[in-house]
């Protein structure tokens, strides 16, 4: 039985006025997403896989197009709508890790929980459940300037998962971290799209990681769709 | 986002920046401060001046005369009840008057003109008769001596420019006896079979007859030892009216039997049997309960005054002192709501990628606006807090320097500043609002950041 469609991007732009000058950062791209894959958005810096990744994350919206997930159309939500999509059905990792450095790394894993206004008693347990998942149980308390680079990424990336997401988006993981690193990051998505089954889209700029682990590439140049093909 | 998160989430972001923020919530302090140090400075003059205005007598008290001797100094308005037969102000009218609601105390005004005869001396003066309740009238404060032993002891007190007359050291006058030389108003009925008293009144020509009931007036002496003296007249509220010079205890003076100015015109309409009074005082629970007990006593037939309209000039002026000193004290804690705005606009800055952060992990436009509302709040109540605090310990201090003066001037120490607790409630609650108020702005454009730009801003 074929996976169902979770995402479809239709004919999506996404322009910037700077002063008279529009930049099209995205230009028309239409994109089919099952649920289930991992796909790799891969492109040099400019192209607009980033913009692309913030608009199907519901950060964005397009200027023009449709991206409708499980039939709704993000264009047309209201902010809290989305807010809610971003809460509910959506974890983010980014390139830079965004912990709250003046929390710890539990109560960062624990901020979405918190904005889902989930009971105390629960987030303990879905906090120590992630937590374990990602191997960090024991810096729970440790605030994210007492950790590695790559341990910070898999903070961010249990606090992505606490909220049990259908859809993970990554916006360059790697970008931060050395490769031995970058590669345990990619390990975990693997293992947690394969585990849970998951629908992961990441952002790379790095074609040996993305061939390695994504099982679909779309290649994106100048804002526009330029291949969009299954590696496995 | 749940209230108790929120409240959570607030105070950690406070703390964060604990150096700042405590300068912002000192600011808010300092303006609840001088709020509150200057309406309790409003509230307790006030408080004092209608705590010694109300024991002075004057505020709590319909003064009633009969209508047909004297109306009193205010006319009775047009509308006033029909006048009726008037009628004596006589212990009938008292008992009556007794069971009016809310009047307290009824005593009739006991004045006299006496003769005070001291170690040789005669003087001649006016005499008053003092309820017990004028003990706490705050009129006898600070007077060399002591009050009344009793209600019927045989004492008296002395205004001090009259025991100047009587000896060059008025306090040694304390503790000596004096004698009153009066006018005795005495009923002849009691000495019906007395024939030699008759006689005696009635000289040597029988009259036609004496009718029952009818009175004489004789002379007689009462000694009474001297237990104060006092440099105040306390009979203007207590009588009504100043002027007397020397004081007994209403129920000694009563005792006496002193011939009044009604007995004569009591005696000329022909019922001179009963004892009437030139006045009598109604006091009352509050002032508020003037008006009403003044115009049952009007229904009753009998004529009023009281000091009701300057209570109500003299709250009109507190409350316009009041009005300015809590617009002076204001402008302090609207100084300190800027310093809120500042400090709350600095915060967006920077933790605008926090804001991001949250946004991105499914915050709405609300949750990020009601946490810096939080802040803002919990900063005002903060504030609230010491600023009451702080204004209580200046208001305090405000006092401890007046007493210190007051004492140094041989004056009794008075509370100026009082801080009642709807003050306290009031001005936090008032800091509240301004700093939420002050937040308004920071709070929505942190709500309206974009999430992207905001992710993006390092």
């Amino acid at each position: 039985m074929p996976a169902p469609m979770l995402i479809q991007a239709e004919s999506v732009s996404r322009e910037y006025r700077l002063g008279e000058t529009v930049i099209r950062a995205v230009d028309a791209v239409s994109l089919r997403i099952k649920q289930g894959e991992f796909l790799a958005l891969l492109g040099s810096s400019g192209s607009g896989k980033s913009t692309l990744l913030s608009m199907m994350a519901g950060l964005d919206r397009p200027t023009s197009g449709a991206i409708r997930v499980r039939e709704r159309n993000l264009a047309e939500l209201e902010a809290d709508e989305l807010a809610r999509y971003r809460r509910d059905t959506v974890g983010m990792v980014f390139q830079s890790f965004n912990l709250l450095p003046r929390m710890t790394l539990e109560e960062n894993v624990e901020l979405p929980l918190r904005l889902a206004e989930v009971d105390r008693t629960d987030r303990q347990s879905r906090v120590g459940e992630a937590l374990e998942r990602v191997g960090l149980s024991a810096r729970r308390r440790h605030r994210p300037s007492e950790l590695s680079g790559g341990e910070q990424q898999r903070g961010a990336l249990a606090r992505a998962l606490v909220n049990r997401p259908a859809i993970l988006f990554a916006d360059e993981p790697t970008g931060n971290l050395d490769s031995a690193n970058g590669e345990q990051i990619l390990l975990l998505l693997h293992e947690i799209q394969q585990s849970l089954g998951m629908t992961i889209i990441m952002v790379t700029h790095e074609r040996p990681l993305a061939e390695r682990f994504a099982n679909r590439i779309a290649l994106l140049s100048d804002g526009r769709l330029v291949s969009d093909g299954a590696q496995r | 986002m749940r209230t108790r998160d929120l409240g959570e989430l607030a105070v950690r972001n406070l703390r964060e920046a604990v150096l700042r923020n405590s300068l912002t919530t000192l600011g808010v302090a300092v303006g609840v401060a001088s709020l509150v140090a200057m309406l309790s400075l409003g509230v307790g003059l006030q408080t004092l001046a209608s705590q010694r205005l109300t024991r002075s007598g004057l505020f709590d008290a319909v003064f009633v005369t009969s209508q047909r001797n004297f109306r009193g100094p205010r006319q009775p308005p047009p509308d006033a009840a029909p006048k009726r037969d008037s009628r004596p102000l006589d212990d009938d009218a008292r008992q009556q008057f007794s069971k009016l609601s809310n009047v307290t105390e009824v005593y009739p005004q006991i004045r006299f003109i006496t003769d005070v005869r001291y170690a040789g001396k005669s003087e001649s003066t006016s005499v008053l008769g003092l309820p017990d309740s004028s003990r706490s009238s705050g009129a006898f404060e600070g007077m060399t001596g002591v009050y009344f032993s009793s209600p019927t002891a045989e004492e008296a007190i002395l205004q001090m420019e009259f025991a100047k007359l009587l000896t060059d050291q008025p306090p040694s006058l304390v503790g000596k006896n004096l004698t009153l030389r009066y006018a005795e108003r005495v009923a002849l009925s009691k000495y019906a079979d007395d024939e030699a008293l008759l006689d005696a009144m009635m000289g040597s020509g029988k009259p036609g007859g004496i009718s029952p009931g009818s009175i004489s007036i004789v002379p007689h002496e009462k000694t009474l030892r001297i237990v104060g003296i006092t440099e105040s007249d306390p009979s203007a509220g207590i009588g009504g009216f100043g002027g007397a010079r020397v004081y007994l205890p209403l129920k000694t003076a009563e005792q006496l039997h002193v011939a009044q100015p009604d007995d004569v015109q009591a005696f000329l309409s022909g019922n001179p049997a009963k004892p009437s009074y030139m006045a009598m005082t109604v006091r009352v629970r509050s002032p508020k309960d003037v008006p009403q007990v003044e115009a049952a006593i009007k229904q009753l037939g009998f004529a009023t005054f009281s000091l009701l309209d300057a209570t109500k000039s003299l709250r009109l002026v507190f409350t316009v002192f009041d009005l300015f000193l809590g617009l002076f004290g204001s402008l302090a804690l609207t100084v300190a709501s800027l310093g809120i705005i500042n400090t709350l606009v600095m915060a967006i800055l920077e933790r605008r990628r926090e804001i991001g952060i949250l946004k991105a992990l499914g915050a709405t436009d609300r949750d990020v606006r009601s946490l810096f509302f939080a802040e803002a709040g919990a900063m005002g109540l903060f504030g609230g807090f010491f600023g009451v605090a702080l204004g209580w310990l200046i208001g305090s201090a405000l006092t401890w320097g007046t007493t210190i003066y007051l004492h140094r001037q041989n004056l009794p120490g008075v509370k100026i500043s009082y801080v009642p607790w709807w003050l306290a409630l009031s001005a936090i609650a008032f800091a509240i609002i301004v700093s939420l108020i002050a937040g308004l702005y920071p709070a929505s454009r942190a709500a309206r950041l974009n999430p992207v730009e905001a992710l993006r801003y390092e």
